[in-house]
């Protein structure tokens, strides 16, 4: 209510500065994110609704999508309570080499795509460091889904870390602090203190950690071996479509992936409603109340 | 003082020290470890190669050119899509994940198709003179598709816990729209946009799938990096494509603390804003 | 009362049929554009080996990548029993370290390749430029669509093909092919890392005037949607391109299929396979099958790697090795 109040005493400046960053905003995220989404679903459906269902409804193309959420399904949960930690001990705490902390938790990010496949060849291939180790025991981890989940959990890493680290920071401690005075135990604190003034940021962070770690494809490649049907995810299908000439089929796996920003509306949509009017009550005592 | 106030020091730190340790510094030692096995002639030849040296500078150059258009961009994107409300809205922030969603192989391509001579808008374009698919330019283009989600997915929950109260304040002692987005609202946003920019950066620099596409690949102009380790491992040759890795590492492991270094010194400057 | 030997008979298969019919999984790690082929080949082979091994079972899974990446990935640990690369090179790489004998290249008829293909050019409907021949793609104006050599084991074939024209012109020497590769080189806008993307980049972003091939990947590309709008020219001379296929000697014994594995490479080279092969668009070894897809494959003039380089290891050092021939007449020089 207080924003619609305010938008109606703007002035004129003011209210063209904003028409025209709405303007400015919508004409580049038109530009640079829909039109390529677009183009990515005409190339599906170059030849109609058939072809496109049809190079979907396949053992291996089903199989791909089955892997990818699998793969998602272990490594962003990971991540998401490494995330929380992390941003836990970063933000809460001052200790030696705090700084160093924060850079190796963006490590991962530095690391090429074409690198971090690699890193666990190199760890975990036949002529890697465990690698006789593992084949003497016959324990599959590259080239099977174990090395796939590794590959992306270290790629995903830095994701929930990075979200939350600037807000918590920005937020300070003193809610947490005084709920502890209140005798709020440490994980009452975390959960009914914090978790909720972090709820936002978490999102952000599992979204990019979800997408990220559905469309990743360079390190994913080199662990996967590429065995249709067993370890090939949809990017990699969609790659592999894509150089045995099979445009349609390619383009259709990868608007299925493209479909993924369906999901984050729907997820946001359905917090937005839920928290509606918790944030707002909520924000609005707090604003007066201290 | 507020130290010990808060429990978990210990579990924390502990997990997330241990995690580090297992999926990250582990996996990178093996890098180093095969990464030495090329000496230090190696890596000599490595650094007075002009084309190493070619490449690493647009990988480089352009990362640090994309990361920069994306804080400008992924500012006012953002600011669009917290503060004010306008159809449309909730789709164009669900689409800002997309760059990530999608394989880099098929961003490359969808923007290749876009900005190619005859593509959607490369028709347009290219008859201006710009060019931009095939050229370092396209580099940089990816790059910013690639890193936009950062900054404004990080921007995001700060703008939006940001209160109002003190705008309003500024506002209501006479200050102007302008004037309280400098001097009030920015210096609070600098460290987060320092953090978009480094995270931006940091992908930009290693980025290969989507940039392959798009930047025509000729040696000494537009062949970016991870390129070169790409055609090393081709020959099999996995120490140098290691060296070449721990390099842009190290390159990028220094911009980041370089950022970082940055960020608490806007930080302590931000503090008596706010 | 009947019921009762029926039931005896069933219960008997039950027992004893996993002991009679033996049921088998081969990896083959092949290269890119090789899916359809391989799946007809594939169901052909599973039916054959049925009917003649008492009702064993094989399921054959496939793995595709990069011919260079693949090879890696068998280095590193991937389970392949049978390789089917885009050129020895890769395989050597392989046997270099000790999965599989080093003359894998002797064990089968036709340098171990039981299809081939050649390297051809794909222009724009009509021919505009009027390209012919090698000579044509130096001209002024002409840009030049190829992969990238470094990264394409497929694209390296254009390259020795390139060369091998050169050398056989009059006066042909190692100086004249230097200097006609580069000059052809400088004719090249854009060097796409795979033989996929140089397609799409001339076929789809209507970049150049003319796209050096594989001709199974130019034939391929012409059944696309819109590939009526290109021509195949077949030059004055080309080399032939071999895929080998060899076993993975050490993965295939600790699976305990080598005999499979085996029979599975040699029936590639049956008429029936051939007939496959003709129809996936690869040359056949076979003349009865390639005489009957004379009309597919244009005669065409073909030198081969062993006439004019040796081999794949020395080819490769001679021009593909870090700081070698390509590096120094490639494009960006």
């Amino acid at each position: 209510m207080t924003m619609v109040h305010r938008r109606r005493r703007a002035s004129t400046p003011r209210r063209l500065g904003r028409l025209a960053l709405i303007v400015a905003t919508c004409a580049f995220l038109c530009l640079f994110l829909l039109v390529p989404l677009a183009s990515v679903f005409v190339e599906a459906w170059r030849q109609g609704a058939h072809a496109f269902l049809e190079s979907i409804d396949d053992p291996d193309a089903l199989a791909a999508i089955r892997l990818t959420l699998f793969v998602a399904l272990v490594s962003v949960p990971l991540n998401v309570v490494f995330g929380v930690a992390a941003a836990w001990a970063m933000t809460r705490f001052t200790f030696r080499g705090k700084a160093l902390l924060g850079a190796l938790i963006d490590l991962p990010l530095s690391v090429s795509p074409v690198v971090s496949g690699l890193l666990f060849v190199l760890m975990f291939g036949a002529q890697g460091w465990f690698g006789p180790w593992l084949a003497a025991h016959g324990i599959n981890i590259i080239f099977a889904v174990p090395g796939l989940v590794l590959a992306t959990i270290f790629i995903t890493l830095p994701f929930v870390a990075r979200e939350l680290i600037p807000l918590m920071q920005a937020q300070g401690t003193e809610e947490e602090e005084a709920a502890r005075v209140l005798g709020a135990s440490g994980w009452q604190t975390f959960f009914r203190v914090t978790l909720p003034n972090i709820r936002w940021a978490l999102l952000y962070g599992v979204l990019l950690s979800n997408a990220r770690a559905m469309g990743e494809f360079g390190a994913v490649s080199v662990v996967s071996g590429h065995i249709r049907g067993l370890t090939t995810t949809m990017p990699l299908e969609v790659e592999m479509r894509y150089n045995e000439y099979n445009y349609v089929g390619a383009f259709a796996i990868a608007s299925l992936l493209a479909l993924l920003a369906l999901v984050t509306l729907a997820v946001k949509a359905a917090l937005e409603w839920r928290f509606h009017a918790d944030t707002d009550v909520v924000a609005a005592a707090r604003r007066r109340g201290t | 003082m507020r130290r010990r106030v808060l429990p978990g020091f210990g579990l924390s730190l502990g997990y997330t020290l241990t995690w580090l340790c297992l999926v990250v510094l582990l996996p990178l030692a093996a890098l180093a470890w095969k990464a030495s096995g090329i000496g230090f002639e190696g890596v000599a030849r490595l650094f007075t190669s002009p084309r190493t040296l070619s490449a690493l500078k647009l990988s480089f150059g352009g990362a640090l050119l994309a990361a920069m258009a994306n804080v400008v961009i992924g500012l006012v994107v953002t600011w669009a899509l917290v503060r004010y409300r306008f159809p449309g809205r909730r789709l164009l922030d669900a689409l800002i994940d997309l760059p990530f969603a999608l394989p880099t192989a098929v961003a490359g391509i969808a923007l290749t198709a876009i900005y190619a001579p005859n593509g959607w808008l490369g028709q347009w374009l290219v008859p201006l003179g710009i060019k931009v698919a095939y050229t370092p330019l396209g580099v940089l283009l990816a790059m910013v598709f690639v890193g936009f989600p950062f900054v404004v997915r990080t921007l995001q929950p700060v703008l939006q816990s940001l209160e109002r109260d003190v705008e309003e304040a500024a506002e209501s002692l006479g200050a102007t729209g302008a004037q309280t987005f400098l001097r009030v609202i920015l210096p609070t946003l600098v460290p987060t946009l320092l953090t978009g920019f480094a995270l931006s950066l940091a992908r930009g620099v290693g980025e290969y799938g989507s940039v392959i596409f798009i930047a025509g690949n000729i040696p000494n102009r537009s062949e970016i990096a991870p390129l070169l380790i790409v055609q090393r491992l081709e020959e099999f040759d996995y120490a140098t494509a290691s060296a070449l890795g721990i390099v842009m590492l190290a390159f990028s492991l220094l911009l980041l603390v370089l950022v970082a270094t940055l960020q608490r010194w806007t930080r302590r400057w931000a503090e008596p804003a706010t | 009362m009947k019921l009762r030997p029926a039931l005896f008979a069933l219960a008997a298969t039950v027992i004893t049929a996993p002991a009679l019919a033996k049921d088998v999984t081969l990896l083959n790690v092949s290269y890119d554009p090789t899916r359809e082929l391989y799946k007809a080949l594939n169901t052909a082979f599973v039916a054959d080996w049925k009917a003649s091994h008492a009702g064993d079972s094989v399921t054959i899974r496939m793995s595709h990548g990069g011919s260079g990446k693949q090879a890696r990935a068998v280095v590193d640990g991937l389970p392949a029993d049978v390789v089917t690369l885009a050129l020895a090179y890769d395989i050597d790489a392989v046997a270099d370290r000790g999965l599989l004998a080093k003359d894998w290249q002797a064990r089968l008829p036709d340098n171990a390749s039981p299809y081939t293909s050649t390297i051809v050019f794909l222009v724009r409907k009509g021919n505009p430029k009027g390209i012919r021949d090698w000579g044509d793609l130096v001209k002024p104006g002409i840009q030049v669509v190829t992969p990238n050599p470094k990264t394409s084991g497929g694209a390296r074939w254009n390259f020795l093909a390139a060369w091998g024209y050169a050398l056989k012109q009059p006066g042909g020497n190692d100086d004249t092919a230097k200097a006609f590769v580069k000059a052809l080189f400088q004719h090249v806008p854009v060097l796409d890392t795979g033989a996929r993307g140089a397609t799409n980049t001339f076929a789809q972003r209507g970049m150049g005037d003319v796209l050096v091939a594989w001709e199974n990947e130019a034939l391929l590309a012409k059944r696309e949607p819109g590939g009526d709008q290109f021509d195949i020219v077949v030059p004055s001379i080309t080399i032939v391109a071999e895929p080998p296929v060899a076993v993975v000697d050490k993965n295939a014994a600790a699976h305990g299929t080598t005999e499979v594995a085996e029979a599975y490479l040699k029936f590639l080279y049956t008429p029936q396979a051939q007939e496959i092969e003709a129809r996936n668009f690869y040359r056949p070894r076979s003349p009865e099958v390639a005489a009957k897809y004379a009309s597919q494959f244009p005669q065409v003039k073909t030198f081969t790697l062993a006439e004019v380089f040796g081999d794949w290891r020395k080819a490769q050092a001679k021009f593909f090795a870090d700081g070698a021939l390509f590096d120094q007449v490639g494009p960006g020089n």
